[in-house]
């Protein structure tokens, strides 16, 4: 529960990456990589949101049990994307077609 | 009950039942229970506000079992539709969701820990104004027009075709979750920061384990039910097409993210249940637990593993044979710690010295009928078998025997068991076993059939079938009155108890729990000194050790808990 200031310096260079990940998603949405262009995209996306979490919403500086919960919420959101992907991924494998 | 004083019975009565204590009437009139934030008060708020919603939608299964007396019908086929779906809405969002935790859990987990309160008063306090205004969208929905799509609303019918209030439901559906949520986080950090002195994981009862995986399934699933719901709603008002295929979508993404969730849910009805049942094993065996961290761990297994198996609801949907594969195996190893626990139930029970009082009744009833429902959802888990039997009454058959059989005995269970911790009176015993017994055969008597309609084809969700079908839905019919008289008596009798009933004891069952080990009915604080944990969960030592601790004591009145007869004469 212990209360940690964080520095005006440290939010401000946050937020300066945020807003260059911003840009960065921007560029390569020019960039043509085909099917890469939205694991990018998301790459991009995921590092600027692990960013939020950890300075804005102060989980680099809380107990152990707060980030294993946090962990433990996005392992979760793996498990929904991933088995649903495979679904969509796998459905057309059919033995008998019909 | 005489003994020589000089205090006359009568002061010695009202302190006795702690009139100047108790959590009851410290405080009156309807603001003080509107504006409280003692958990225990709000548990009341919680049972009376689940017991009438429990009430109406025994109301609407009712009105299920009429129409199905005649092969065509009694009602027009869209006023059945919005009957099940109101009875199937009513039941899973509003009573079996919030049952056990949101009553028992919240008046019994800080008093089990040792703790004053939960760990967010105020927030405990607002899931139940927010359970509420679920509660009245809810019957706006059902009562203004009503809902035809069932629980599940599937898409693309619940998106495109239903001229129902889908969205009104799906907004009641949503509001509800975020009051599970906030009961979810208050369990979890309660049971993380606020246990008393001495009460180490190991030594928390079972309960208190059962909740906390509820609590981590409650927080895992319910987001992405509320994210569900919203991807509806838009697509209902927007024709964005996400599950709708003639506009691009794909119906198949709703049953995977629906289920998600109500996989798991299932457990959130479940897992509390099982906990009541631990308890009550052992405190009706008067014998330590058997195989205490096995039971748990598999509570903990059951919260983890319940969310890799939702897809077996879609084994006939264009889902990948090879997901399917895959979810029916993992199907069967979720079974696997539901069975260690009956398992260790009944090696308790072995050799214990057993009271067959109603909570106990119910206890048992909870292992045949989970076993029975659990054992048929190993049917329904086998790729080929479920081919047959997927939407048929087996499956209504099935879910009935783990949400009735095991949620409804496990919760009656349970508020029997500290119905005189909660109210500061008994329940009257004879009453409360015919009732029980009532109930069982009812149960027994509705839904047995329904696994051989199942079977023979007869597809849910249907107002009307063949007459061949007719014997077994009038069985069925006349089960589910004699269980809806059995559910009335007790609802009754408990009611009668509150004023006629005999004064409750602080420890009538002689069982080692700190809930036990305060007045029947608590003060405010819970104790009246903090306890210190020195024995282990379940050590059940001679009665005369286990006092109600740091009570300042009535004169003319034993400190002791009373043990004979289950408490004092009135
Ligand atoms: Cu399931």
């Amino acid at each position: 529960m212990s209360e940690h200031i964080v520095s005006k310096k440290t939010y401000y260079t946050v937020f300066l990456a945020l807003l260059a990940g911003t840009a960065l998603t921007v560029v390569m949405a020019f960039v043509n990589l085909h099917n890469w262009n939205i694991v990018v995209a998301l790459l991009i996306a995921g590092a600027k949101a692990s960013l939020v979490i950890a300075f804005f919403m102060h989980v680099k500086y809380s107990s152990k049990l707060t980030k294993m919960w946090v962990a433990v919420g996005f392992i979760w959101l793996f498990l929904l994307l991933a088995i649903t992907m495979t679904d969509f991924l796998t459905r057309a494998w059919l033995v008998y077609k019909p | 009950m005489s003994s020589a004083t000089a205090i006359p019975s009568e002061i010695a009565d009202v302190q006795w039942n702690g009139e100047r204590l108790n959590y009851l009437n410290n405080g009156h009139g309807l603001k003080s229970w509107l504006l409280t934030k003692d958990h225990k008060r709000i548990a009341i708020l919680y049972l009376i506000s689940v017991s009438a919603f429990f009430i109406l939608g025994g109301i609407f299964a009712l009105l299920i079992r009429i129409n199905l007396l005649v092969p065509q019908g009694e009602f027009p086929a869209d006023t059945y539709d919005r009957l099940f779906t109101a009875h199937g809405v009513i039941m899973v969002f509003l009573f079996l969701v919030p049952a056990v935790p949101a009553i028992l859990g919240n008046f019994l987990i800080p008093i089990m820990i040792g703790a004053k309160d939960l760990a967010f008063p105020k927030i405990n306090l607002l899931s139940w104004y927010i359970y509420m205004l679920a509660g009245v969208i809810l019957l706006y929905a059902i009562f203004a027009g009503g809902i035809d799509t069932g629980w599940t609303f599937y898409t693309p019918y619940s998106t495109s075709y239903s001229n129902s209030n889908v969205l009104l439901a799906g907004l009641g559906i949503f509001v509800a979750g975020f009051s599970s949520i906030l009961t979810g986080i208050n369990f979890i950090v309660t049971i993380h920061t606020m246990r008393a002195p001495g009460m180490t994981w190991f030594r928390l009862p079972l309960f208190v384990w059962a909740h906390y995986a509820t609590a981590l399934v409650i927080m895992l699933a319910t987001p992405v039910l509320a994210i569900t719901v919203s991807l509806m709603a838009i697509e209902r008002v927007t024709h964005v097409g996400i599950f709708d295929p003639a506009m691009g979508g794909d119906p198949v993404l709703f049953q995977h993210m629906f289920w998600f969730y109500s996989h798991p849910a299932v457990y959130i009805m479940v897992l509390p249940a099982m906990g009541i049942v631990s308890e009550l094993i052992a405190n009706l065996s008067h014998k330590n637990i058997f195989g205490y961290k096995f039971i748990a761990m598999s509570s903990l297994a059951i919260g983890i593993f319940g969310f890799l198996v939702w897809g077996h609801h879609l084994f006939v949907s264009t889902q990948s044979v090879y997901l399917g594969l895959a979810f029916s195996f993992l199907s069967y190893v979720v079974a696997i710690p539901s069975a260690i626990k009956v398992f260790n139930w009944t090696a308790t029970l072995f050799k214990g010295s057993i009271s067959y009082d109603t909570p106990m009744l119910y206890g048992l009833g909870f292992i045949g009928l989970f076993l029975i429902g659990g054992m048929t959802g190993l049917f329904l888990a086998a790729l080929g078998l479920d081919v047959q039997v997927h939407d048929t009454y087996f499956v209504i058959a099935h879910f009935h025997y783990v949400m009735v059989g095991g949620s409804l005995m496990g919760f009656l269970g349970g508020l029997h068991l500290w119905w005189g911790k909660m109210t500061g009176r008994e329940y009257p015993e004879y009453w409360a076993r015919a009732a029980m017994i009532i109930q069982f055969v009812g149960f027994n008597l509705t839904f047995f059939p329904q696994f051989i309609l199942g079977y023979l084809g007869m597809p849910r969700r249907y107002a009307s079938y063949p007459p061949e079908f007719q014997v077994l839905h009038v069985l069925s019919t006349a089960g589910a009155s004699i269980l809806g008289i059995g559910l009335g008596i007790t609802i009754f009798y408990l009611l009668w108890s509150l004023k006629r009933g005999k004064r409750a004891a602080a420890n009538p069952w002689g069982a080692p729990g700190l809930e036990w080990r305060t007045t029947s009915p608590p003060p405010t604080e819970n104790f009246y000194e903090t306890p210190v944990v020195t024995w282990e969960a379940y050590e059940f030592a001679p009665i005369e050790t286990m006092e109600v601790l740091g009570y300042p004591g009535d004169p003319g009145r034993p400190t002791q808990p009373v043990h004979a007869e289950h408490g004092t004469e009135d």
